[in-house]
């Protein structure tokens, strides 16, 4: 009835030529353009690691020097963070909620068009940077002063302000993103109906809204430091190069959730699709989101513990880091009993997202051996870190927005994706994301720093490994590009359910879904308690 | 055999690395108490991780392959339960605490700061380590002595290739020694992993450390905080010594530190001071201005035809002497002693195509010292 009733609607699309994507205010271009974006700064930020890993292959100086090789692991951390993960989840919001809640776009539609197109000038900047002279940033993503500020290269100025537009983009993504949840969900859609891909997104946009002005404030300290004499994190001056560290960790723990909180939203819609099965504790999922955001703000200074901080401070930064395993094991279990005594298929967003549990629970595994301080002193800075937040980012977020994309594909273009393909994209990006960084757990645990352009022989042949690894994942990455362009093209039409098992507003729209979501909000107060 | 990827990629591997080739997987034990309760709590966790993620993945795999559409397998309609939510959040809370408690005594054990009976502090500077005994008078540098070549493939790779040093840091073993850590420039990290010391060395800051090592031998380690160009190249070697060899090697330090003060009062040949200059360029001056003298435009200023070195000699000398504040050019004055310092301005000043003929003393760089 639902879908009949959007149907029969006056259809106005959207203008042709490029004017429409500059000018658009609409939440599913907007929403088009992020992941486009996205996708470009994934494939730069991927080519910057091949980059590195070629470097790495053997030992010795063959490729890179290594100021050339500090400005790669550089501008690879904050393009992936900064340029992919983020504005994948944004934009993959702007496309869903309104369809999700029930609204006909996003709350905010001009400051949406605004928030999409700071985007390219501030990333424009910041590869700019490349081609400067002293070259880009070269102090790594975390740019601990006073290596980014007393030594930093004159191009350390059109960072601090790429950071400032980046802030200011996330910024308002935030607030569109609470307004349209709170504001525009359709009649008798109560916040414990409210799908968890928005709650998650309304958990993780608070935390953009706390975090990013404390970002803003450091990098603005930096800039006071390098041009207008003060002397807020140099030593020499009276100031405190660790003050830098506890702002920059205060924004980058729960930085570190923006990233990952999206994902468990995804994840908890597509497994109940393919296992055919409700989600299990759906209330004890939104309540373990909020544990973990608000656990996320307690635990900074677990990035630090070899700074020289008190013992009482050690001990509180083990403990509360710890706790955070309690709610994220609470998420696994449910998605395991969500799958349990289900009836299963392993479409690509399946597959990926079944990965996304098994190998993001050893990412956290990792991390609760992190958490450990007394051993973390032997892992800190090494290649251990690195194996560690690479399994949670690569096959945690990065995985639960490709299955975000296969999952989705349908209903934005209305064909189905090539099965095959996609399946083939799945199993070399499983393997490759495997063969690159595993390994890396053994060469950090044999004592390999992170950041480094050379090392020592014997660290030789896991090196080898994880740069074979990375090559293969790199290129199977074109499997996806490929697959998305030519499902954008044409393909098997899907009709608007697109999955067997698939629940939800969003559904209920046709395939491809209409340019505008639901003009007249859609009534669920005579359901029952679906959510 | 040759068919098989795995044994393909053994032996590329064996081709590239000889005989250095090692696959070594975990954690090694070290030389101290700290180190090898570090190594059980490590394994504690790993085999605990180890168990929940079998108990996990099994479950899940279970269901993959037995509650699947395909084998018939109907959906259930189960999808909530108090009481397991709250099982499962008690068990994981229970399992931490477990963790929590011998983690928690290891650490109090690390911070205990008694006094050592050795203390020596340990100063980071771009990219290399300074070493001062504390009440011992002995104090020096110690920088990567892998030779250039190696690094630009151009020779074979040594043994300790990356993770040799000129002047390692000597300790006696069965003592405690103290390490008090800081640094001139920019954040640094001092670790070791046989000694499981990893503390930052940070400007401004005066951490602490402690390793009490139980045998004798030679422990390699490498800055882990990220400093500049070089970070990767600014390693730790420390020798540990029984006590009456460290006596012994203590002695022959301080005797070898009043020869090299005698020897700044002569007056030294052109020739002398350039091939001794050229020595010291190489190991100190080379990692930023280049060997041939052309720095790295806008980051290192070039000294091949510098204006500053050409036609300001007093300007010349007090920047290799004092340094320039605020950017990575270090005070030499303080680092170096007379007769490198004399050398190796000597050298800058007659090498490519500078060719000013004029020599420095010692005695005159001693007029200058700080």
């Amino acid at each position: 009835m639902l879908t009949q009733a959007v149907a029969h609607e006056h259809h106005h699309g959207p203008p042709p030529g490029l004017m429409r994507w500059v000018l658009t205010t609409n939440h599913k271009d907007i929403g088009t353009l992020y992941l486009v974006f996205s996708l470009v700064m994934f494939l730069t930020g991927g080519c910057m690691a091949l980059v590195i890993r070629a470097e790495l292959f053997q030992p010795g100086l063959q490729l890179v020097q290594p100021e050339f090789f500090n400005q790669m692991t550089t501008m690879h951390g904050l393009i992936m963070v900064f340029g992919a993960v983020m504005p994948a989840f944004v934009g993959l919001a702007n496309w869903m909620i309104p369809m999700m809640v029930g609204a006909p776009d996003m709350a905010l539609p001009r400051m949406n068009n605004w928030s999409f197109w700071i985007l390219p000038f501030a990333f424009a900047m910041m590869l700019a940077t490349l081609f400067m002279e002293g070259g880009a940033p070269n102090f790594g993503w975390t740019f601990y002063a006073p290596l980014s500020t007393t030594y930093a290269p004159p191009s350390v100025t059109f960072f601090i302000f790429a950071v400032h537009m980046m802030g200011i983009s996330s910024i308002m993504g935030a607030i569109n993103i609470i307004a349209t949840i709170l504001n525009l969900r359709a009649p008798g859609m109560t916040m414990m109906k409210l799908p968890l891909f928005a709650w998650t997104w309304l958990i993780t946009a608070f935390l953009l809204i706390a975090v990013m002005p404390v970002l803003a404030g450091v990098v603005t300290m930096m800039l006071m430091d390098i041009h207008f004499g003060t002397s807020f994190f140099n030593a020499a001056g009276g100031g405190d190069p660790v003050l830098f560290q506890h702002i920059f960790w205060f924004f980058g723990h729960p930085e570190v959730y923006i990233m990952i909180l999206p994902a468990f939203g995804i994840i908890s819609h597509i497994i109940p699709t393919f296992a055919r099965k409700r989600l299990f504790g759906y209330p004890s999922m939104v309540y373990a989101t909020a544990s973990i955001a608000f656990l996320s703000f307690i635990v900074w200074a677990h990035h630090m513990f070899t700074v020289g901080m008190p013992l009482a401070g050690e001990l509180f930064f083990m403990f509360s880091t710890m706790l955070i395993a309690v709610p994220t094991g609470v998420k696994v279990f449910n998605w395991v009993a969500t799958m349990y005594r289900g009836s299963m298929t392993f479409e690509t967003p399946m597959l990926f997202a079944l990965a996304f549990v098994v190998l993001f629970t050893i990412g956290g595994f990792s991390g609760l051996m992190l958490a450990i301080a007394p051993v973390d002193f032997q892992y800190h800075d090494t290649y251990f870190v690195v194996a560690h937040f690479h399994y949670v980012l690569v096959p945690g977020a990065i995985f639960s927005i490709m299955a975000a994309t296969y999952y989705w594909l349908p209903k934005w273009t209305g064909n189905y994706y090539n099965e095959y393909l996609g399946k083939w994209h799945f199993w070399l990006s499983f393997v490759g994301v495997n063969i690159t960084f595993f390994p890396m757990h053994f060469i950090g645990l044999a004592g390999m720093p992170r950041r480094i352009p050379d090392y020592a022989l014997q660290f030789a042949d896991f090196n080898m490994v994880a740069s074979i690894g990375a090559f293969l994942f790199g290129l199977s990455q074109l499997l996806f590009v490929y697959n998305i362009i030519q499902c954008v093209r044409g393909g098997y039409g899907a009709d608007s359910r697109v999955w067997e098992g698939a629940e939800g507003l969003e559904w209920t729209l046709p395939s491809p879904a209409p340019y505008h979501s639901f003009t007249t909000p859609p009534d669920l107060r005579e359901q029952g308690g679906e959510h | 055999m040759r068919l098989s990827t795995a044994a393909f990629l053994v032996a590329g591997v064996c081709i590239s690395q000889g005989a250095a080739a090692e696959w070594q997987l975990n954690l090694a034990p070290g030389a101290t108490e700290i180190s090898r309760s570090i190594y059980d709590l490590h394994m504690l966790i790993f085999y605990i991780c180890v168990a929940i993620g079998v108990v996990v993945f099994g479950i899940m795999l279970w269901s993959i392959v037995h509650h699947r559409k395909s084998k018939g397998a109907q959906a259930a309609h189960f999808h909530e339960n108090t009481l397991v939510e709250i099982i499962w959040t008690l068990i994981p809370f229970a399992i931490l605490i477990a963790m929590a408690l011998p983690a928690s005594k290891t650490l109090i054990e690390m911070y205990d700061k008694r006094d050592g009976e050795v203390t020596i502090q340990i100063t980071g500077y771009q990219w290399k380590w300074r070493y001062q005994y504390l009440n011992e008078d002995i104090d020096f540098f110690s920088s990567l002595s892998t030779p250039r070549a190696q690094i630009n493939n151009e020779e074979d790779k040594g043994e300790h290739y990356l993770l040799e040093v000129d002047n390692p840091l000597v300790i006696p073993t069965g003592t405690k020694v103290r390490f008090l850590l800081t640094a001139n420039d920019v954040i640094h990290s001092w670790w070791v992993p046989a000694l499981a010391v990893k503390k930052d060395a940070i400007p401004g800051f005066i951490n602490e450390a402690w390793a009490e090592v139980s045998d004798p031998g030679t422990y390699r380690g490498q800055c882990a905080e990220l400093c500049g160009k070089d970070h990767g190249f600014m390693p730790i070697v420390v020798e540990a010594l029984p006590a009456d060899q460290y006596q012994q090697w203590l002695a022959d330090a301080k005797a070898a530190k009043a020869a090299d003060a005698a020897a700044a009062d002569q007056e030294l040949s052109l020739e002398q001071l350039m091939s001794r200059g050229e020595a010291v360029y190489n190991s100190q001056c080379a990692a930023c201005h280049q060997a041939n003298g052309s720095g790295i435009p806008g980051a290192f200023p070039a000294l091949a035809g510098s204006p500053l070195i050409v036609d300001n000699r007093a300007a010349h000398l007090d920047i290799v002497i004092n340094g320039k504040p605020g950017t990575a050019m270090q005070a030499f004055g303080k680092q170096l002693n007379a007769v490198d310092l004399a050398a190796v301005i000597t050298y800058e000043r007659n090498a490519w195509g500078n060719d000013l003929g004029d020599s420095v003393q010692p005695r005159e760089i001693k007029a200058l010292q700080p």
